[in-house]
């Protein structure tokens, strides 16, 4: 075993032949080892908790037993005999099912439940038939709910179910089908405490039934309530595999992150003003954001720290006036009035968004329009006649400074490559002269040279005496460059911690639900 | 990270994007020529005021309607709000005796009020703005046709009360339908328009819109006001298109503005392709307009039938059409 880890790999001894057996799996994508060597055991009848940071290969793992890649070495065993996964039928035929965190991708919205539960057979199964027998496959659909007790008219349409019922219609689907090992990945992020009861008692039937569960999430208390045992990855790599109660949840932790590579974090001296932003009792109308306050001071960082789906993105949102929400903001002593991110620009807040090629940049259009798309009317001769040769000479600075790679500010943007088009969406924030900078994931899908200038940049603003937020998943970005942190769990704040006095450990503790009891 | 890698194009590729940038006004040309070799009338400086005469309307209405798709809208009612406008300025003369200044500034105003309602509409319900003005489109030719008794609305007509309605079209405003004013109007709503969009920061805020709503919305652009202002142009401009039909033929007929939606559709979407924009533009619209009207005058002249020329318009826009959303792609 290649893990050089102080507490060693342990393995939990198994007695029988165990129903899924992946052996030395690696693979590897055009500059990363995404997996390698990992070894990972299933039981028949248990559930299975997959955990694992951002980019320890979860997900990877999951894609190469559903039959999504095909190039990775290693070998599957289901019930101790030697099977190749090659396809997503392969992978079906062996009764292996998963269901993804995006139900409604899944999902077609405008057919009924029924229609939804049986879509793999009417697709598959009905070879020469060309007509539905919709009295037979609502009572299939009704047989399926009814063995895992679950109550949805099968006639009401998918689009009026909620998130919750959604799942479970996929769950339905996978059910329905021969299914031996059903992988469900984070499935809970989205649901509420009650609705993820319901799931749970659903998983508990399953297992009953012989289903095996591979559970991936990162709410640590949850792993508890309804897994039996646990696999850790970490880089590729598995660290550890054992029964859950023999672990604690800070052992998780600690296995999860341990030894990771330090990033490279511009050094600062931590000049900190008076508190210039102040958010207090804000909610959105959705309940993704619930009782927030907070405040930024000048010439601060500060990390806003959470796992998917903790409502950072929902939170950033609604401070720049993007989605409804009651509460107060306070900037400079004046109270503000936000209805809209137009309202909220005019009053000097700036948001770069997560998803940035639908909400960040207009990739038709080129680069300097991107850049000036803010603050156009600084190019403006009486107001509202274009300037060209201003509008050039201002993104031509900004293209320097941030050293964004492009032919030149003419280029379409949609060209560039995802780290350029990440400067892009924040270099047009750079010629705003805003007070508050809100980024919600800058570094997502960003490779390493280019973290460093975002990094540098952030930086960069701060000594300049503006509020940063910073809200992101990567916790060892936080700790890297935050001045202190606001730690984010169910749409509320859990904590809030100096930096300097935590550790990327006990901000994953409290990411993750720990240590609030 | 690498840079932007300079591919080596192939030469179809570079042929297609030659095409794609200049295609339409090579037709165009090419047209010319053609219809000029075949007939020696076709290029008589009275043929060519004649074919920008026709088309002076339609390209009024499209260019209207090209601000609305530049905002990622699409208003369909351009041609009903042509009709009211017709009927309300022929009537305002006609039944009531306003005067030239009155009549046409009355027949505005009530014309931005339908694009406010259009605007009203799209903006708070969400409807696809095709969908909710196709809605809109029915209801405002239904208006128009209420408003007007579904009669033709002209001089010394016979009124309900059995009399002859009193009121004369002012002779200053036929002049509006005629050359060279009709030609003037539209040349400078065509530039105007082309100006507004190109050169000023409302324009570039317009196309943002189109281009990435959420995007232009997340860049503290005030959307909504930008979207109801460009349903406001369409209309006005619609309207301007329905005075000027109804200073040319001096009087209102039933759904008169209703056949210049299709050709106004036509005219945009042709113009997307000139110059290889690839997005509406008012220059654009109106080398599809030309283009569409050196078509048809060149065919009847080669006594093509008038009621095969649909199958013409209609291809030109396909292949106008095809072309763009190739290059979407690749």
């Amino acid at each position: 075993m290649s893990v050089t880890n102080p507490s060693g790999v342990q393995v939990k001894p198994s007695t029988a032949a165990p129903l899924l057996q992946m052996k030395g799996i690696t693979i590897s994508f055009p500059g990363v080892l995404a997996l390698s060597e990992v070894d990972f055991e299933l039981q028949a009848g248990t559930a299975h908790a997959l955990i694992g940071a951002n980019g320890a290969g979860k997900s990877t793992l999951m894609k190469i037993l559903a039959g999504a890649y095909n190039h990775y070495q290693g070998d599957i065993l289901v019930d101790g005999a030697n099977v190749s996964i090659s396809s997503p039928k392969d992978a079906k035929d062996l009764g292996i099912q998963v269901v993804y965190q995006e139900v409604d991708t899944a999902l077609i919205p405008n057919l009924t439940v029924a229609e939804n539960i049986m879509l793999e057979s009417m697709v598959h199964d009905m070879k020469g038939s060309h007509m539905i027998r919709w009295q037979k496959m609502h009572e299939q659909a009704k047989a399926v709910l009814a063995r895992m007790r679950i109550h949805i008219p099968t006639r009401k349409l998918v689009q009026e179910l909620t998130l919750a019922e959604k799942q479970m219609v996929l769950i339905a689907r996978s059910v329905s089908k021969q299914c031996r090992i059903l992988v469900l990945d984070e499935p809970t992020a989205p649901l509420s405490r009650s609705e993820t009861e319901q799931l749970f008692k659903l998983v508990r039937q399953l297992k009953g039934e012989g289903v095996s569960v591979i559970f991936i999430s990162h709410r640590l208390p949850e792993l508890y309530e309804i897994c039996d045992e646990i696999t850790i990855l970490r880089d590729g790599k598995r660290v550890a595999s054992e029964a859950i109660r023999d672990l604690s949840q800070e052992e998780v932790v600690e296995h999860m992150l341990n030894a990771r590579m330090e990033q490279q974090f511009p050094l600062r001296k931590r000049t900190v003003g008076e508190t210039a932003f102040e958010a207090r009792g804000i909610k959105d109308t959705e309940g993704k954001v619930n009782d927030v306050s907070l405040q930024l001071r000048k010439g601060e960082i500060v990390g806003l720290a959470g796992l998917v789906g903790a409502g950072k993105t929902e939170l950033c949102r609604v401070l720049f006036g993007a989605s409804k929400h009651s509460g107060e903001l306070r900037l400079n002593g004046r109270k503000l009035r936000i209805a809209s991110p137009h309202d909220a620009v005019r009053q000097g807040i700036a948001l770069v968004p997560e998803e940035r090629r639908r909400e960040g940049i207009f990739v038709e259009e080129s680069v300097s329009v991107n850049l000036t798309a803010a603050v156009l009317s600084r190019f403006c001769r009486f107001g509202i006649w274009m300037s060209s040769r201003k509008e050039n000479s201002s993104s031509n600075v900004i293209i320097d400074s941030l050293g964004i790679k492009t032919p030149g500010g003419h280029t379409k943007v949609g060209s560039l490559s995802g780290g350029n088009q990440q400067k892009v969406a924040i270099g047009k924030w750079l010629l705003v002269d805003a007070d508050v900078y809100i980024f919600d994931e800058p570094t997502k899908g960003v490779d390493v040279g280019a973290k460093r200038d975002i990094f540098d940049l952030v930086a960069e603003l701060a000594s300049r005496g503006k509020c940063v937020l910073y809200a992101s998943s990567e916790l060892s970005e936080i700790v890297g460059i935050s001045d202190r942190v606001y730690v984010m769990y169910d749409g509320k704040i859990a904590r809030e911690l100096d930096t300097a006095n935590s550790s990327e450990e006990e901000l994953l503790l409290y990411c993750t639900g720990g240590g609030l009891t | 990270m690498n840079t932007p890698a300079v591919t080596r194009e192939k030469p179809a590729q570079s042929a297609f994007d030659f095409l794609y940038k200049y295609g339409t006004l090579i037709t165009v040309v090419v047209l010319i020529a053609v219809f000029g070799i075949m007939n020696d009338n076709f290029l008589s400086s009275g043929n060519v005021i004649n074919i920008l005469r026709s088309i002076s309307i339609v390209t009024i209405i499209a260019v209207g309607l090209t601000v609305s798709l530049a905002v990622g809208g699409f208003d369909l009612s351009v041609g009903s709000t042509a009709s009211l406008a017709n009927a309300l300025v022929i009537s305002f003369f006609v039944w009531h005796g306003h005067n030239i200044g009155a009549g046409i500034a009355l027949t505005l105003v009530f014309c931005l009020a339908v694009g406010l309602i259009n605007a009203f509409l799209v903006i708070n319900f969400k409807i696809q703005d095709m969908l909710m003005t196709l809605a809109t489109m029915f209801v405002f030719q239904g208006v128009a046709l209420t408003y007007t008794r579904g009669a033709t609305v002209s001089q010394n007509m016979i009124m309900p009360s059995g009399e002859y309605a009193e009121g004369k079209i002012p002779a200053l405003f036929e002049k509006i339908g005629q050359v060279p004013w009709i030609i003037i109007i539209m040349l400078l709503v065509v530039v105007i328009v082309h100006l507004f969009l190109t050169y000023t920061k409302h324009g570039r805020y317009m196309y943002m819109i189109g281009g990435n709503r959420e995007a232009a919305e997340l860049s503290g652009i005030a959307v909504s006001r930008y979207r109801l202002t460009a349903y406001l142009i369409s209309a006005l401009f619609a309207a301007v298109g329905g005075i000027i039909l109804g200073a040319r033929v001096m009087n209102a007929e039933v759904n008169a503005g209703g056949p210049y939606l299709m050709d106004a559709v036509a005219a945009a979407f042709i113009g997307y392709s000139v110059l290889g924009s690839g997005k509406p533009n008012a220059l654009g619209t109106f080398v599809g307009a030309v283009l569409i009207g050196i078509l048809q005058n060149g065919l009847i002249m080669m006594s093509v039938p008038y009621y095969a020329m649909d199958i013409v318009k209609g291809s030109v826009l396909a292949l106008a059409l095809a072309v763009t959303y190739y290059k979407k792609k690749h």
